[in-house]
């Protein structure tokens, strides 16, 4: 069954049109990375699915329900979590507060035992709890970004550059929790990624994309072993 | 000393009044990031919305002090977040999204409507109000000054606190006040962790009329005359009261609202009178030179 479903989206800002008909289509239990250049359209695409920038032409579908012209916090409440570009934990709140961020369309009773299984991901995070989140490193707000949006029990998790920036013993840990919530949770993952090589070797499948348009899709290896890609996204990129 | 002690007094009480405004603006300016120049307004109608329930009550006889304040406190409270409501789902919510100009733009004309919507209603005249609470304690009494705390002062100063630490609990500790932070921090990450943007909103207005509507409702009791025109002059020192503390820091509104009105009284009290709204202006100005952020407002941006 597909848990999330794009068709001919276009979408932008203002009078700049930053995706031109985008088709993808995710699977129950999958891990589906959507690699490409800067500028080519990925953030736009994750928010887009989540209603804001909201999409001007086509349809998007989630678990089979039309979600196209919902607003942003009825999409999310259908069981779809971002942990976005550039992070935005809440800075000025706690760790804990903005773990109780992500739990505000949860049930109050699930609430520990969530708490429990993202502090066993991220032990840093149990330690950091009454801290205020503007002050952790980018490393660990990158895990408290992650784990916020675990704290809602998604079906769909959004996951956008999760490894930017970080030292590659960190990008490894990131990585292995993504693979470990997708095998463990069942949470189907759907994440943007530059690091084309480790993205494409975790996921099942892989999209790319180009000025706003998907170009070329596949298996994640099969992916990996293509001529083009690896001349535009991993010669030297590891 | 005593005449000091006085003039402290004075300004508390005062300064409570105008923090309780203040509050309303630095919350919809932390959240909206716009001024809401009709605040003043809903002051305003707290305050005549109290005139006439009072009236009402003495009409059908009820005349326990403590039981006739109550039920005036909770119609005020409720009615005039209503118009706190409406003022956001009418005027402001359909403009948001666009420049900045056009929210002040509006909000100046609401304020301006409203202005005119009280005197029509209710005429240009001044309305009086005979004093409600009369008496008070004195202190220091065969000094060179009889010190007088009025119970009206002592009920201003107490609800006040009350209504602050009530409040400030509602910020830090509930779901709400989660969620209205959430939503002050970043309005798009708010929706996407599920927030409802839009009612939390209207709730920050709701709850910034509220606490005006209390701040009428004092004031009211401490001058004894209202008229459509009083939302000016208050909204405006409201206004800097929450600059001067830091705009968008609810702390900051409650501690720029005393000093505003501990600085009118001494002012009133050592200087001239005339020129005691000039004082508190003067105060703001040098703030914003000297400190930008007020004294309790954090800066723009934070590592992140
Ligand atoms: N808020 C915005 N306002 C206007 N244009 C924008 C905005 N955000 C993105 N764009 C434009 O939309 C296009 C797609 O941007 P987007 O951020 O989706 O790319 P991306 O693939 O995520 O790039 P990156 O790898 O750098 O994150 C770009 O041309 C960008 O300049
Ligand atoms: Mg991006």
């Amino acid at each position: 069954m597909s848990v999330l479903r794009v068709e001919n989206l276009h979408a932008g800002y203002g009078h700049i049109e930053a995706l031109h008909g985008v088709d993808v289509e995710v699977a129950e239990g999958e891990i589906v990375a959507l690699i490409g250049a800067n500028g080519a359209g990925k953030s736009t695409l994750l928010m887009s699915i989540c209603g804001n920038p909201r999409a001007r032409q086509g349809r998007i579908e989630f678990l089979g329900e039309d979600i196209t012209r919902l607003p942003t916090h009825a999409i999310v409440r259908r069981g779809l979590a971002q942990s976005p570009e550039g992070r935005r934990i809440f800075p000025f709140m706690t760790v804990l507060e903005n773990l109780q961020m992500g739990a505000v369309t949860t049930q109050v009773q699930h609430f520990d035992e969530d708490l429990e299984r993202v502090f066993t991901l991220y032990p840093i995070l149990r330690e950091r709890r009454q801290q205020r989140a503007g002050t952790l490193s980018g490393g660990e707000q990158q895990m408290l970004a992650i784990g916020r949006a675990l704290m809602s029990r998604p079906r769909l998790l959004l996951l956008d550059e999760p490894s930017l920036g970080l030292a590659p013993l960190l990008v490894r840990q990131i990585f292995s929790v993504i693979r470990e919530i997708n095998e463990r949770d069942r949470v189907t993952v759907f994440l943007v990624e530059q690091n084309a090589y480790h993205a494409l070797r975790l996921a099942h499948r892989g999209y790319v994309m180009a000025n706003g348009k998907i170009v070329l899709s596949g298996e994640g290896r099969e992916l990996l072993e293509n001529e083009e890609i690896r001349k535009a996204y991993l010669e030297g990129g590891r | 000393m005593g005449y000091f002690l006085q003039q402290l007094i004075n300004g508390l009480a005062l300064g409570m009044i105008y923090g309780l405004i203040a509050i309303g603006y630095t919350m919809v300016y932390g959240i909206v990031g716009m001024i809401n120049f009709a605040h003043g307004e809903i002051f305003m109608i707290g305050a005549f919305i109290s005139i006439i329930t009072f009236l009402v009550l003495g009409l059908v006889g009820v005349g326990w002090v403590p039981l006739a304040l109550l039920i005036v406190l909770v119609a005020t409270m409720l009615l005039t977040s209503v118009y706190g409501w409406a003022l956001e789902r009418v005027a402001y919510r359909p403009l948001r999204g666009s420049p900045r100009l056009a929210a002040l733009i509006t909000a100046i004309g609401m304020s301006i409507f409203l202005q005119n919507y009280v005197q029509l209603l209710q005429g240009a005249r001044n309305k009086p109000l005979q004093p409600v609470i009369t008496g008070g304690a004195r202190f220091l009494e065969g000094g060179d000054f009889t010190v007088t705390l009025s119970y009206l002062q002592m009920l201003i100063i107490l609800v006040t606190i009350g209504l602050m630490v009530g409040f400030t609990m509602l910020i830090n500790r509930t779901a709400l006040g989660r969620a209205q932070r959430a939503c002050q921090q970043d309005l798009g990450m708010a929706a996407l962790v599920g927030i409802d943007v839009d009612r939390t909103i209207s709730l920050t207005f709701v709850m910034g009329a509220s606490l005006a509507s209390v701040a009428g409702l004092m004031f009211l009791l401490n001058y004894g005359v209202i008229d459509f025109y009083i939302g000016f002059l208050a909204g405006v020192k409201a206004f800097t009261a929450a600059v001067l503390g830091g705009i968008g820091s609810v702390p900051g509104a409650m501690l720029g609202g005393l000093l505003i009105g501990l600085i009118e009284a001494f002012w009133s009290a050592y200087f001239t009178v005339e020129y005691k709204d000039v004082a508190a202006f003067a105060i703001l100005v040098l703030v914003l030179i000297f400190r930008p952020t007020g004294l309790l407002g954090k800066p723009e941006v934070e590592k992140v």
